[in-house]
């Protein structure tokens, strides 16, 4: 396979190979997850210390301004933020990266079944990712609607000023191409791709998660295509679906139609992204604990029971659009029942871990890390989930601090238990582990400052997208908290350099971990690093399942990997 | 100790590809859902609704419908012929199906550039509607939003398929394609049909009902 050889074009830039196309992705995940952090403590000045001049870079930035972010900034800031985290970070570092790393070395395939689709998914992205970019250097600067982009925000009439929304909508929709692409990819590579022996049932968790993340990416991207499509028409060639009432010609379009459909996709997104995370950390709690996952079979049925009824719920998002009360308990039926899944498997992590013999590496800490997170956020979607909670909590900071929790620290936390737990695989070299100690513990001290004391903002009524909380009285005495948030966030900005170093310079040292460093079962790590063009020399035959550790018939190690086949 | 081991398939003996365009269609269909799902919304939400028969032309577009059902049919004799290894049938019928989706396209276009031109005739039209001018635009209300974006997305969809075809003509040509060889044929024959499946909901939901 790799006989011939390649020009540092077809092997670096436009490569075919689905590691090589990960690691791409991983790169512009990165760049966007700083952009976006970056994002978010400007963001967090302006709410800790409203209205004075940012240190360091406000003078430069915002000469015009003192060095003060100005509302339209401020709008344009936390739009951005929200954009680039969901679809430009997550996506492509969850997805993107380790959909595409992991899926056919996992399940023994060669590589995915289209390996162009999965190049031309790359650069679209990267496409995608200048469109968006490219909104920075209009001079009414890039979208300020929010990152949900409602009309008539996101209109021409009467909303934000200015080619930023439309732009937005542009990378947006090249951006859910991407997404279509890369679903077909997974969904047939996971169908067909498997490895003799690889039943459903022998797949390991993370690459179960990825396929309902593709199923769910298939059924609902085409809709948001749709409502994005529509918004863009009525941005450029001004029809009218999306504008209430318009000219007065009693003809009206229907903003609320936009919030059907972007939520109808909006609240599968949430699970697009989460559900990679589950099967990530359900496999490596198993590996760290020296134990099979517990409930296996469960766990898997639990994460296609929540990606089902994932499909039913988008109205918990609109309760308070004045939609009808019986509509609305269907909603909150539906949502609540969520939990009863999501219970099931957040149970087996813990019994998984229960009685094992723990190793309490960095990739076992970040899933650890996960277990809290997701449990506070879990619990803290009850109450947006009831009609009577959320008619009040809505639009406040509560819905800030629970979403945080579930969408950037569980989301957060699971991508670096990936990166830390694969790294070895992609790089060929560990992952520094007292760095990676000090960026959990710091990540994960900041992360629940921050967002906890955020859902404590919103309960007192601190309303989620205020440019100024000084300037209501009522938000006074919340003045010292919102500094304290603010100054834990830098923290946690801190604490993520320590990691961009710990990766930069793990990447280039001598040292080169062994072939298998965290004595894991499943195929990725049966081949010598670096992986060749094609993966494995032969098909690998698969004989057990993912988790088979500690097991009493074998006496002179605790693992056996799926390929291998017990001689005694 | 000596089990064969092998993976379950549900698809059974579809190739990867065909399987990938399944795949697609479904996610294609679901587009055109939530976009007729959008019209009918706000045809619910509005009085100022056109009246099919008086601002549309019925007849016209059924003879375009027409026109399309026949060349999903010339596509499946070009499938035909191909099993059969016969080259010259299958360039004569797919010759056909690209002519039938042009024919098509070529007919849209006119209705549009009627209804941009415009009269007054059509103006009466809409004015019963409630609709202002003479002529029908995608800005003439929600009605023209939905209509123009609805039958543009389709037309998109035939251009899409005509270039698809005449791609596959130029392979059959080169003699890319056998008996033994036609599964991009099928492919291809698959989303010609789709085109065709989705027209019979968008002209019953535009035109019709």
């Amino acid at each position: 396979m790799s006989g011939h050889q390649k020009s540092f074009w077809t092997k670096y830039i436009f490569s075919t190979d689905h590691k090589m196309i990960a690691k791409q992705f991983l790169w512009l995940g990165m760049f966007f997850l700083f952009f976006g952090g970056a994002l978010a403590m400007l963001i967090r000045w302006q709410l800790g210390y409203p209205e004075q001049p940012v240190p360091l870079i406000g003078n430069w930035m915002w000469p015009g301004d003192g060095g003060i972010i100005n509302p339209d900034i401020y709008n344009q800031m936390f739009t951005m933020h929200g954009t680039i985290m969901i679809f430009w970070a997550i996506t492509p570092l969850l997805i993107g990266a380790f959909g595409n790393f992991i899926i056919p070395l996992q399940i023994g395939a060669g590589d995915m079944a289209f390996p162009k689709l999965n190049l031309f998914s790359f650069w679209t992205m990267f496409l995608a990712s200048l469109i968006l970019l490219s909104s920075y250097l209009l001079p009414t600067g890039t979208a300020a609607g929010g990152w949900t982009s409602y009309p008539p925000l996101s209109s021409p009439a009467g909303g934000i000023p200015g080619l930023g929304q439309t732009i937005w909508t542009v990378a947006l929709i090249f951006m859910g191409v991407s997404s279509m692409m890369g679903a077909i990819n997974y969904i047939t590579t996971v169908v067909r791709m498997r490895a003799p022996g690889m039943d459903y049932f022998k797949m390991p968790l993370s690459v179960w998660g990825l396929f309902l993340t593709s199923i769910l990416n298939a059924v609902f991207v085409p809709v948001i295509a749709a409502g994005l499509v529509m918004l863009l028409l009525d941005q450029t060639i001004g029809t009218e679906f999306f504008l209430a009432g318009r000219l007065a010609s009693g003809d009206p379009g229907d903003p609320l139609l936009f919030q059907h459909v972007f939520w109808i996709f909006g609240h599968p997104e949430v699970y697009i992204l989460i559900l990679p995370v589950w099967g990530i950390i359900s496999d490596l709690l198993s590996v760290f604990s020296r134990k099979p996952a517990f409930g296996y079979r469960v766990t898997a049925i639990a994460m296609c029971t929540v990606t089902a009824l994932s499909t039913l719920v988008w109205g918990h998002h609109m309760y308070t659009t004045g939609m009808s009360p019986l509509l609305g308990k269907s909603f909150m039926f539906l949502t609540l029942l969520i939990s009863i899944p999501s219970a099931m498997f957040f149970l087996n992590w813990l019994g998984t871990m229960w009685k094992g013999s723990i190793h309490f590496t960095s990739p076992m800490l970040f899933s650890i890390g996960v277990i809290w997170v997701f449990g506070l956020g879990g619990l803290t979607g009850l109450y947006n989930a009831t009609i009577t909670a959320d008619i009040y909590l809505h639009d406040t900071m509560f819905v800030v601090g629970h979403f945080h929790y579930t969408l950037a620290a569980s989301v957060m936390f699971g991508s670096f238990a990936a990166i830390y737990f694969w790294f070895p695989r992609m790089f060929g070299r560990k992952l520094d582990s007292r760095l990676g100690k000090i960026h959990f513990w710091g990540t994960f001290i900041s992360i629940n400052f921050v967002f906890f004391n955020m859902m404590v903002l919103g309960y007192a009524g601190h309303h989620r997208r205020i440019y100024n909380p000084s300037e209501y009285s009522f938000l006074e005495p919340l003045t010292g908290l919102n500094e304290w948030i603010s100054i834990f966030s830098f923290l946690l900005g801190v604490f993520q350099v320590v990691f961009l170093i710990n990766m930069v310079w793990s990447m280039f040292k001598k040292e080169r971990s062994p072939q298998n460093p965290w004595k894991a079962t499943t195929l990725e790590w049966t081949m010598d690093y670096p992986i060749p063009h094609g993966n494995f020399e032969e098909t690998p035959l698969v004989h057990n399942g993912p988790h088979e550790y500690s097991r009493p018939d074998i006496k002179d190690r605790d693992w056996l990997g799926q390929n291998e086949r017990i001689t005694v | 100790m000596n089990q064969t081991l092998t993976v379950k398939d549900p698809f059974g003996t579809a190739t990867t590809g065909k399987l990938a365009m399944w795949l697609f269609l479904a996610m294609d269909a679901i587009t055109f859902a939530a976009i007729l799902m959008g019209g009918i919304y706000l045809r619910l939400r509005t009085d100022m609704w056109g009246d099919a028969g008086q601002v549309l032309n019925i007849p016209l577009t059924s003879f375009n419908t027409f026109l399309l059902i026949m060349s999903s049919f010339t596509m499946v004799m070009a499938l035909d012929a191909i099993k059969k290894n016969d080259i010259k049938g299958l360039k004569l019928f797919l010759s056909l199906t690209i002519l039938g989706g042009v024919s098509f396209l070529g007919i849209q276009i006119y209705e549009y550039a009627h209804f941009i031109i415009g009269n007054a005739e059509l103006g009466q039209a809409l004015q019963a509607t409630g609709l202002k001018g003479d002529s029908f635009l995608w800005t003439s209300g929600t009605y023209g939003a939905t209509f123009y974006a609805t039958t543009s997305f389709h037309g998109l969809h035939v251009l899409t398929g005509v270039i698809y075809l005449s791609v596959i003509f130029y392979q059959s040509n080169k003699g890319m394609y056998s008996s033994a060889n036609y599964d991009r044929i099928e492919i291809a024959g698959l989303f010609w049909h789709f085109v065709d499946l989705v027209w019979i909901l968008v002209f019953t939901i535009i035109y019709l009902i």
